[in-house]
């Protein structure tokens, strides 16, 4: 099994009609993904390369029962585009954008939690999700994935997610799913929301996670492991040395109550039985040890 | 991008936000004509993007024009904490009588904004909230909701605010929310917020973040730019559109996507060495971007290597390569380049690069393996 997204996954693509929607979508159906639809307003009736395009969300889901949606869309429509999708009925809303007003996506995230609790939106700036052989939404190389399991993958950043896949398939470690979560500063869905979908989901035996500085989610993703995960957990956060970041001033860290850095949260993820590696290369090995104890 | 004190004021006031009358200096002459039609007595303050302006003795009380131009002169290239004063903000002296701290941020992990007041304001409000957290009331605000005016005066109750303050700050608690959404503001922090002798809540300071990211629906913003002051490689880099934080350390860092850039930063430092930059060149790895990226490096005089640490998701590794072997012919490399290619194409990449390698181009198969061999070229640990 996976997590989010698999074989019968219909996917509606926000935006298919430009130069970005038309790459990424298309590349996704060509990695066997169920894209079913795109939505463009104004270009209903139209297709891309044999999909068929929607002036809305609504339409694109009456005609063709998508129930995810892949939202390519610039940053001044983006966040109408992801509520649209949630109002259509869309499950699952994976917001690949980047450059989205942090103001944008609070509102948006709130309206979602508040109007639409059945829409999962994952990102946005995510590089999107992908469970190896059965469906691929984003920009991630299906080529560097490899479908079988045991291990869940769930990332905070775009290249050291491809480094995590590819470290993993190097040593002949399959992924059941690999999810891009976003560095955003309101990621719609975090670590603790996919961790607890990989403890739940069979098939991942063992799971890995790639934080980065900032924030605080890698500290609380630590607790929520303590607590519920009975799978192991290797984990690798960037940005040991990286340069003193922009401090936000006070207010910023009253509410963390750290200071965000690498060091804290590796600490925070070994004391709650973590395996943490210092870089992402010691991840891979950790966990072809890992999977070597589960069979 | 955060703010100058005397840019946050005047945003402030855009949203109704009463502050003091004051004005812009880059002179000492220009300090007193300000302070000439302000009226004294005036405060003149060193404009810095850091805390601590007061104990370092940038800011001054001046009654007549003499103490202006005796102040003015000293602030004016003053350095606190490595940053060099070249502005000055003259306003009216307030007669204060009580000094308070609001302010508006976003709370990520409960996905609300957090509005925070404090009748203990003026002094080191972290450590209030260290030792003293009852002391600061906080407010989630759904952005779906808005703030109310009901719930402004409550948390202003709640808080402790003197009674003769509460509806000033309730109001201006109203229009800091409307600064801080409408502004697009990642942080609007007054500290102090100040109840004056004569019954005025005003903003004595401004600490305002704004949201790089909505600069789309604030063409106004771009008087803002140009304001700051950045070292020769971070001014040279900037003008060519690239993501770089130059740091001490003698390899210099090419690599895709900010997270791989942090951990090719760590990988060099668990071999033993030291960066000399942070540099994301994002997805568009194309032969502009590297030349651009290789030219800012080699302006780096302490650059002894330099390790590109490219991942192909999108971006392909063939593309990257030969971006790398014509940027080589328009930039002269003083150092020499290790290189690791990994991902869709790299195969292909590498064959490109195959012809060009030599003792000052190497290309490694690993991200260990380049960084061990990037550090030994710049000699070791520095």
């Amino acid at each position: 099994m996976s997590i989010f997204v698999d074989e019968k996954t219909k996917v509606v693509v926000q935006g298919l009609t430009g130069g970005q929607g038309r790459f990424h979508g298309l590349r996704n159906r060509d990695y066997g993904t169920q894209v079913v639809a795109g939505v463009t307003p104004g270009k209903g009736g139209t297709d891309v390369d044999g999909v068929p395009v929607f002036d809305t969300v609504a339409d694109a889901v009456a005609a063709t029962g998508a129930d995810a949606s892949f939202v390519v869309v610039p940053p001044k429509g983006a966040p109408k585009a992801i509520v649209e999708a949630a109002a259509a009925g869309i499950a699952f809303v994976v917001c690949i954008t980047e450059g989205i007003p942090a103001q944008d996506e609070a509102l948006f995230y709130n309206t979602l939690r508040r109007d639409y609790p059945g829409t999962r939106l994952l990102g946005p700036n995510c590089p999107g999700v992908i469970s190896p052989g059965k469906c691929n939404i984003g920009i991630t190389s299906g080529a560097i994935a490899m479908a079988g399991g045991p291990v869940g993958i769930v990332s905070r950043s775009g290249t050291l997610t491809y480094q995590a896949l590819h470290e993993l398939s190097q040593q002949g470690v399959g992924q059941t799913t690999c999810v891009g979560i976003g560095g955003d500063p309101v990621p719609g869905t975090n670590f603790i929301d996919c961790l607890a979908e990989f403890e739940r989901d069979p098939d991942t035996k063992a799971v890995m996670m790639i934080g980065e500085i900032g924030g605080s989610e890698e500290e609380r993703a630590a607790q929520f492991i303590a607590a519920h995960m009975t799978k192991p957990v290797v984990a690798y956060v960037a940005g040991v040395t990286a340069p003193p970041g922009r401090k936000m001033g006070h207010a910023g860290a009253i509410i963390s109550g750290s200071h965000g850095t690498a060091q804290a949260k590796m600490e925070a993820l070994a004391e709650a039985g973590v395996t943490v590696a210092k870089n992402p290369t010691e991840a891979g090995e950790r966990m072809v040890e890992v999977v070597k104890h589960l069979a | 991008m955060d703010l100058y004190e005397y840019q946050g004021k005047q945003y402030f006031a855009r949203f109704g936000i009463p502050t003091s009358p004051g004005a812009v200096a880059d002179t000492v002459e220009e300090a007193v004509a300000r302070a000439e039609a302000i009226g004294y007595p005036v405060v003149v303050k060193a404009q810095v993007k850091v805390g601590g302006r007061g104990k370092a003795g940038g800011i001054k009380l001046a009654d007549n024009a003499d103490e202006v131009r005796a102040h003015a002169g000293a602030i004016l290239g003053l350095d606190i904490k490595g940053h060099v004063v070249r502005r000055l903000w003259i306003e009216r002296s307030s007669n204060i009588a009580h000094e308070y701290y609001a302010s508006f941020t976003l709370d990520r992990p409960a996905k609300l904004h957090l509005c925070m007041v404090s009748a203990r304001g003026g002094v080191d409000i972290e450590e209030v909230a260290e030792t003293e957290p009852e002391a600061i009331a906080r407010l989630h605000v759904d952005p779906v909701d808005g703030l109310s005016a009901t719930a402004a005066s409550a948390i202003v109750a709640e808080a402790g605010l003197h009674a003769e303050a509460r509806q000033q700050a309730a109001e201006l608690l109203v229009n800091l929310y409307r600064c801080y959404t409408e502004g697009d503001c990642d942080l609007a922090e007054i500290n102090p917020l100040i109840l004056t002798t004569d019954g005025r809540v005003h903003a004595l300071d401004a600490k305002v973040t704004l949201d790089d990211n909505a600069a789309f629906r604030h063409p106004d913003w771009e008087e803002y730019a140009g304001t700051d002051t950045y070292d020769e490689r971070e001014q040279l880099a900037r003008e060519r559109g690239l993501n770089y934080i130059g740091l001490s350390g003698s390899v210099g860092i090419i690599a895709n996507g900010a997270g791989l850039a942090m951990s090719t930063l760590d990988v060099v430092n668990q071999a033993g060495g030291s960066a000399a930059n942070f540099l994301d060149i994002g997805g568009g790895a194309n032969a502009d971007v590297m030349a651009a990226a290789l030219e800012v490096i080699n302006t780096d005089q302490a650059v002894r290597s330099i390790l590109v640490n490219v991942f192909g998701g999108i971006t392909r590794c063939d593309e990257v390569a030969r971006g790398i072997v014509e940027a080589l012919e328009r930039v002269d490399l003083r150092s020499p380049i290790v290189l690791r290619l990994d991902g869709t194409n790299a195969e292909a990449g590498r064959e490109i690069l195959t012809e060009h390698e030599s003792d000052r181009l190497i290309v490694e198969k690993t991200m260990l393996g380049a960084a061990a061999r990037a550090v030994a070229l710049a000699g070791g640990k520095t």
